[in-house]
Formats: C-alpha cells, sequence, structure tokens
C-alpha cells in the first residue's frame, strides 16, 4: 500500500489533483489514522513527556510540585563547579560501557550468525529440526535467561565454574559476574549466546533468497568456493546483514535487563539505561534521569544515522522494484 | 492525573467503610512482609491468625530479596498512587524516602508506640506524622564456628586483625585436611544497600565515622577510613571467596550455613535458620558482636530493623492499621523473637525468660542493639540514597582492587559534595 501511495503522491504534483485521487489519499489517511494515534499514544507521548521532564525539577516524592529550571539538569554551575549530566563521570562511564558492549556484542553475534547461517543453509537431514531448535535461546524471555545465567556462573555452586574446575582449566572457582575484569566479558557473553539465533535467522533468510543459478555458474568455471563467499555471497547479502545490525544495534544500545540482572547497579557494567533507571526510580529524581533518558535517545538517535550512512544503505530500497 | 484518580479512589474506599459502618464487609488486603530467610512463612502464620479473627482476607506480596530493589518497587507503586499494596515493611532508613507516601498511624496506635525503643519511634516520624510501627530492630553481628575456634585452639576474635588472622589459620588448616570449599569469613559485599551497612561497621569500628556527620558534615576521607577499607580489600580472594563480591545476606548464609565458612557477619536472623533442625551447622554457631577496628577501636553494628507502614493509597486504611497493629503487638513479637530471633523493639521483652531461652545472644548482646551506629539517613534526608550509592561504589572499588583506598575516598567525598551541592 505504502508503494502505491508514494507513486500517487509524486503523480499529484504534476497533474491536478482528481477527485478520485482526493478521495484515495483521505481514505489512505483513514486507514493510517488508527496506527498512528496508537503510535502517538504509546510512543509520541511518552517522549515527549521525557524530554519536558528533562527540563524540570520533578521528584518521585511529590510528581505535582515540579517546576521548569531549563538546562540545569544537563549542566549548571554553582561556586565555580560544574554539575549536571553532561559532567556526570558516571554518565560517561555508563556511555562508554554501552558502546563498548554494543560494538563487542552486534560484532560477535553478527559474525557468529553468519557462521551459524551457512551451516544451516546445507543440506543435511534433520535440518527442519536444529533450525528450530537454534532458536531456543531467542525464544527465552531475557530476564528468564538473564536469572539462569546468574545462577550458571554463580561462584560457589555455579555449575560453569564446577566443569571448568573438573577438567583442570582453573584452579580456584572465578566470580564471572563480580570480578571487574569478568563481569562485562560475561554479559556480552550471555548476550552472545541468546541473540546469535536472531541474526542467524535473518542472516538464513537472505540466503535462501539467492539464486541458485550464480553458484552453479560458479561451479562449472571451477572457482574455489570460499572465493564464491568472499565475492559472490558475501555482497549479495550485506544489505541483509547491516539491517540486521541495526536492528541489533538499537537493541543493544538500549540494553537494560540482562546488566541489571546480572550485575545489578554494579559502575564496571552500568549501561546509559541502567543509569537512567537509577537517577529515576533509585534516587526518585525523575528530572535528572529524563534527561539522561533523553541523551540516551539522541546518542541511540545518532549512532544509528551513522550506521546507516556508514553502511551506504537505503532504508527505502524496496520500493523501487 | 494520577494523584486525582488516586484521591478520588481512596475518597470512595473512605465512603466505602463507612457506609457499611468499618468492619461489617470483610476487605482484602495485599501486606508484604519481606523475602529474606523464613520472613514470609513466619509473616504468613501471623497473619492467617489474624485473618480467621476479623474475617478479611490477606495476600502476600513477594518481593525481591535485594533492599534495593524493594525500594525501588515500592516507589513505582506509591508514586502512581496505585493501591495494589496495603501493609509496606519498611527499612529503617526508608521512611524519609517514602514518608510522603505513608498513613499516619498515630489515631490507630492508641499511644502502644510508647513501649517501643523511642529512637525507632522518633525515626518513624515523619513531618510530625507516625508513618510506620516499629517491628523488629537489627544489627551485625559475627556468627562463628564454635567447633572449629575449638579444634584450632583459637579465641573468638577481638580485632578485625585478630579475624584475619584466624580465619587464615583455619582455613588453611581445613583445606590442609580435604575441605577444598572452606573459607574464612564471609558478608555482604556487592554493590548495593547491605555493603554500606557492612563497611560503615568497619569505618565505624576504627573511629572512621558514619560518612556524613549528624551535623551534615562529610567526613567520609580520613585515615582511619582508608584503613579500616584497606583491611577488608585484603580479604577479597584470600579469606574470603572472590564472589563475596556479589553476595547478599542470603548468599553468605548460604556459605556459612553449609558449613564452609569460619566467620560470618549477618543480621539476627541467620541464628535460628542456623540453628533449624536440618542445618549442617546446628549447635556448633556462636554469636558476638563485631571486633574492634585495633586496640583503641570499638565494637560496633550496623542500625537495620524495620518497620510496617500503611499506604496513603489503601483502600481499606483502618483494617490495614488494624493488622499492623496486630502484628507489632507484644504478643506477636515474643512469638517472632522466638521462632524466627527478630529482636523486638519492645525494651519490656528483652528480659522474657523465653526469648532469652530460644535466643541467648539478645539478652548478651543487648548493648549491641541499642548502641548500633545509624546510618547517615537522618542527617541527608532524601539525598539518602545517593549518599549510599556513592559510598557502596566507592567501597566495592576498593574490595575490588580497582583503585586504593585512599584515592577512592577522596574521590568520594568529591562526589558526595556534588550530590550535597548547597545542603541536603
Amino acid at each position: 500500500m505504502t508503494v502505491a501511495l508514494q507513486q500517487d503522491g509524486s503523480g499529484q504534483r504534476k497533474a491536478k489533483r482528481s477527485n478520485l485521487s482526493t478521495a484515495r489519499l483521505r481514505a489512505a489517511w483513514l486507514f493510517l489514522a488508527p496506527m498512528m494515534i496508537a503510535l502517538a499514544v504509546v510512543a509520541g507521548w511518552p517522549l515527549i513527556r521525557t524530554i519536558w521532564l528533562g527540563f524540570t525539577d520533578a521528584n518521585l516524592t511529590d510528581l505535582s510540585h515540579s517546576q521548569f529550571i531549563g538546562f540545569e539538569n544537563y549542566l549548571s554551575y554553582y561556586d565555580g563547579e560544574a554539575y549536571g549530566v553532561l559532567v556526570d563521570p558516571d554518565w560517561w562511564n555508563a556511555v562508554w560501557n554501552t558502546l563498548w558492549f554494543s560494538v563487542i556484542s552486534v560484532g560477535l553475534e553478527t559474525l557468529i550468525g553468519l557462521f551459524v547461517a551457512l551451516l544451516l543453509n546445507a543440506q543435511f537431514k534433520g535440518r527442519g529440526i536444529v533450525r528450530a531448535a537454534v532458536l531456543i535461546p531467542w525464544a527465552i524471555p531475557t530476564i528468564v535467561s538473564a536469572k539462569m545465567w546468574s545462577w550458571m556462573l554463580h561462584d560457589q555452586f555455579g555449575v560453569i565454574n564446577e566443569i571448568l574446575l573438573g577438567v583442570g582449566l582453573i584452579s580456584d572457582p572465578i566470580a564471572w559476574t563480580a570480578d571487574p575484569s569478568t563481569a562485562m566479558w560475561a554479559v556480552i557473553m550471555v548476550d552472545v549466546w541468546k541473540t546469535t539465533p536472531f541474526m542467524a535467522l535473518l542472516t538464513l533468510a537472505a540466503l535462501q533468497m539467492l539464486p541458485g543459478d550464480i553458484y552453479e555458474a560458479a561451479k562449472v568455471d571451477g572457482i574455489h568456493p570460499v572465493r564464491v563467499f568472499f565475492k559472490v555471497t558475501l555482497p549479495l547479502i550485506r544489505p541483509a546483514i547491516l539491517v540486521a545490525v541495526v536492528f541489533r544495534s538499537l537493541d543493544a544500545l538500549r540494553v537494560f535487563d540482562l546488566i541489571y540482572v546480572l550485575t545489578s547497579n554494579s559502575s564496571t557494567t552500568m549501561s546509559m539505561s541502567v543509569y537512567a533507571r537509577q537517577q529515576l526510580v533509585d534516587f526518585q529524581e525523575v528530572g535528572y534521569g529524563s534527561a539522561a533518558a533523553t541523551l540516551l535517545f539522541v546518542v541511540i538517535a545518532l549512532l544509528t544515522t551513522l550506521t546507516v550512512m556508514a553502511g551506504g544503505l537505503k532504508l527505502n530500497e524496496g520500493e523501487q522494484s | 492525573m494520577g494523584i486525582r484518580r488516586t484521591l478520588l479512589s481512596s475518597a470512595v474506599g473512605f465512603a466505602g467503610i463507612a457506609g457499611v459502618a468499618g468492619y461489617a464487609m470483610a476487605a482484602e488486603l495485599t501486606i508484604s512482609c519481606g523475602s529474606v530467610g523464613q520472613e514470609q512463612s513466619i509473616c504468613e502464620q501471623a497473619v492467617e491468625e489474624w485473618s480467621e479473627a476479623t474475617g478479611n482476607t490477606v495476600r502476600l506480596f513477594s518481593v525481591p530479596t535485594s533492599t534495593t530493589e524493594q525500594l525501588a518497587l515500592y516507589q513505582q507503586i506509591l508514586s502512581s498512587g496505585g493501591s495494589d499494596l496495603d501493609i509496606i515493611m519498611i527499612d529503617v532508613i526508608w521512611p524519609g524516602i517514602l514518608g510522603n507516601h505513608l498513613l499516619d498511624l498515630a489515631p490507630y496506635s492508641n499511644g502502644v508506640e510508647a513501649e517501643h525503643f523511642q529512637p525507632i519511634v522518633s525515626n518513624n516520624t515523619y513531618q510530625g506524622k507516625l508513618v510506620a510501627m516499629p517491628w523488629y530492630t537489627d544489627a551485625g553481628l559475627l556468627f562463628y564456628r564454635k567447633d572449629l575456634l575449638e579444634k584450632y585452639g583459637a579465641d573468638a576474635p577481638k580485632t578485625w586483625g585478630d579475624l584475619t588472622a584466624t580465619a587464615k589459620m583455619i582455613q588453611d588448616g581445613e583445606r590442609a585436611a580435604g575441605n577444598s570449599k572452606m573459607w574464612g569469613f564471609v558478608y555482604q559485599a556487592k554493590a548495593y544497600e547491605g555493603l554500606t551497612c557492612d563497611a560503615l561497621e568497619w569505618i565505624d569500628s576504627f573511629g572512621g565515622g558514619a560518612v556524613v556527620n549528624a551535623q551534615g558534615d562529610i567526613t567520609i576521607n580520613n585515615e582511619k577510613a582508608a584503613q579500616a577499607l584497606t583491611l577488608a580489600a585484603s580479604w577479597t580472594g584470600t579469606i574470603a571467596p572472590g564472589g563475596v563480591l556479589s553476595y547478599q545476606e542470603e548468599d553468605a548464609r548460604g556459605v556459612f550455613q553449609s558449613g564452609n565458612a569460619v566467620f560470618m557477619r549477618n543480621w539476627p536472623y541467620a541464628w535460628s535458620l542456623g540453628q533449624a533442625d536440618d542445618s549442617p551447622v546446628k549447635d556448633k554457631i556462636g554469636v558476638m558482636a563485631l571486633p574492634k577496628g585495633g586496640e583503641e577501636g570499638k565494637q560496633t553494628g550496623t542500625l537495620g530493623g524495620w518497620q510496617l507502614a500503611v499506604s496513603k493509597y489503601s483502600e481499606s486504611p483502618e483494617i490495614a492499621a488494624d493488622l499492623v497493629m496486630y502484628l507489632t503487638s507484644k504478643k506477636e513479637q515474643k512469638r517472632r523473637a522466638i521462632e524466627g530471633s527478630y529482636n523486638p523493639t519492645i525494651a519490656a521483652l528483652y528480659t522474657d525468660a523465653d526469648i532469652l531461652e530460644a535466643s541467648p545472644f539478645m539478652g548478651q548482646l543487648k548493648d549491641t542493639f541499642t548502641n548500633a551506629v545509624a546510618r547517615p539517613s537522618r542527617a541527608t534526608g532524601s539525598n539518602y540514597n545517593k549518599v549510599s550509592n556513592a559510598f557502596y561504589n566507592a567501597v566495592h572499588d576498593v574490595l575490588s582492587g580497582e583503585s586504593e583506598a585512599s584515592a577512592s575516598l577522596a574521590k568520594l567525598e568529591r562526589n558526595l559534595k556534588r550530590i550535597k551541592r548547597r545542603g541536603w
């Protein structure tokens, strides 16, 4: 429907608007209206409210007595000392943690996902069952799998330490989520475990769209399969992978539940969302926390735009066909 | 909008009760009364007794075991004006944070609060209103394995230095004897409110103060505090498992009660569980006040304890207040002291023969309970949570070896100044 609408739209500017097209336009808006209202209510309004609250001194103790204070939550000066989210070292630590987590986890998920997708694309017996089984980590709610892993990673009675001790890889149990040198890696590992199936699935879908005749031609010409992969397969599935990477990055930048369950408010792994929640709920600073949440939104918007531009990805590509 | 709605609904609630003349109609209440150890089951027994007597039904609301998370949950429910919870168990440091959402209980108490410890009652008074009834009080204690100390001919430790040495000796001895899981000392060192309690005890026992003094001055950046934290940092991975950095009360109790630790810092509730019939360390546990910082240090323990409060948004506030009065009564506090080793908040119960028989330490350590060091929640008011968070993160950095004690405390002082700005 969107395709038809677009073509109509460009035609209208040239020709005079006919009764028919006006009617069609009206119908289109009518059909779109419920969705747009729903979006405005569940996404637009909370977003605007959050941005607004970021400019007030709202406090959870008594929300009715908040005042407009301009940019004070972001940056302000008292007695020559700067205050606000923008100069809070904890905030920048959270930004850094989030970026680090996103780059590493999405990178690993993309690579492993691609590998799994190539395996699943091959012909073998029981492929259907394996394809379904691979999705299990993705199907488990994050909060459940995070709790599950936090037990498995427990230093005293966790199964992972038990196994590693059993085979003699380590001599003392490791406190995976408590030790600052392993905490972030533990979080990344669980995220990779959980989200690789998603990447594999999207990549697999792209692989299955590839025309078989190219591969036959390559086979006839006797080209090495590795060369085929880099020269044919990869360029063809690149747009699909990029879309998957953008989706995953959006998710990864907002990461909250996994980190909160595994390491709670610890500053070693605190992400931007954990920071914002801590301010909003634990510290009751609705205004300050909203400012942080607004910055989180800005950071994600910026990074997504950059990723899309850097990847040369056209999000409306499908509409030309 | 939310507030108007809740005002309306509580108005309807009041009208409803008045209309049917008080107790004529049975109400349905929801209570949260803890989830650490056997809190919930002990509470359930009392609640059932009360519901049978009054004909009201009561639903138990399960909460997370971490106090920090409990507070977050209550804040979300209360600030939206939700009537999902009628009775809430609140920590000794919360009246200043949640006070605005809680009902004044004075009209329902018939003056019975005069029998309770007065410092707790004044702690529970927010802007002249009695927002919570004292339920039980707490102080950090040192639990130790009598049998192991005897076996190795060690005395109960007088200072933290003694504890470190004794723990090391017994741990090494037991490991050499084949118990590879044995640790010297377990405590709460996860970055959450519990670490604030533990670290405050270490620092206070060295004479390093209570982070912020009664006048509101930031006192934490001092030599004695650094000394205390440096000693505590030396425990991580030596006499305490590395994972202690993510332990809460129940994790520590898990290790100690399975017989895998010589010493444990915990609250009194761990006593009755450790003495239960299914406990591997039954009759092998001793309880004492926490050691001194050094020769010139002092014995101390962080004041804890829990109160029962009624939400302002409750639909049946009178009935809820009645249940609170029942649960905090002398009779019920006595039962809880015997069955769950929860310290009563009523002074008269400390000479009760039945209680002293079940939990002898309550009489012996009465001084510890009455002289416990309070967290700076009064001085810092609604900023307490931020102060505590900055404090436990700074301590956690030291314990995990991320930074030196003196550097971390200097940074903490700067952070606290930022939080304080022109006043708490």
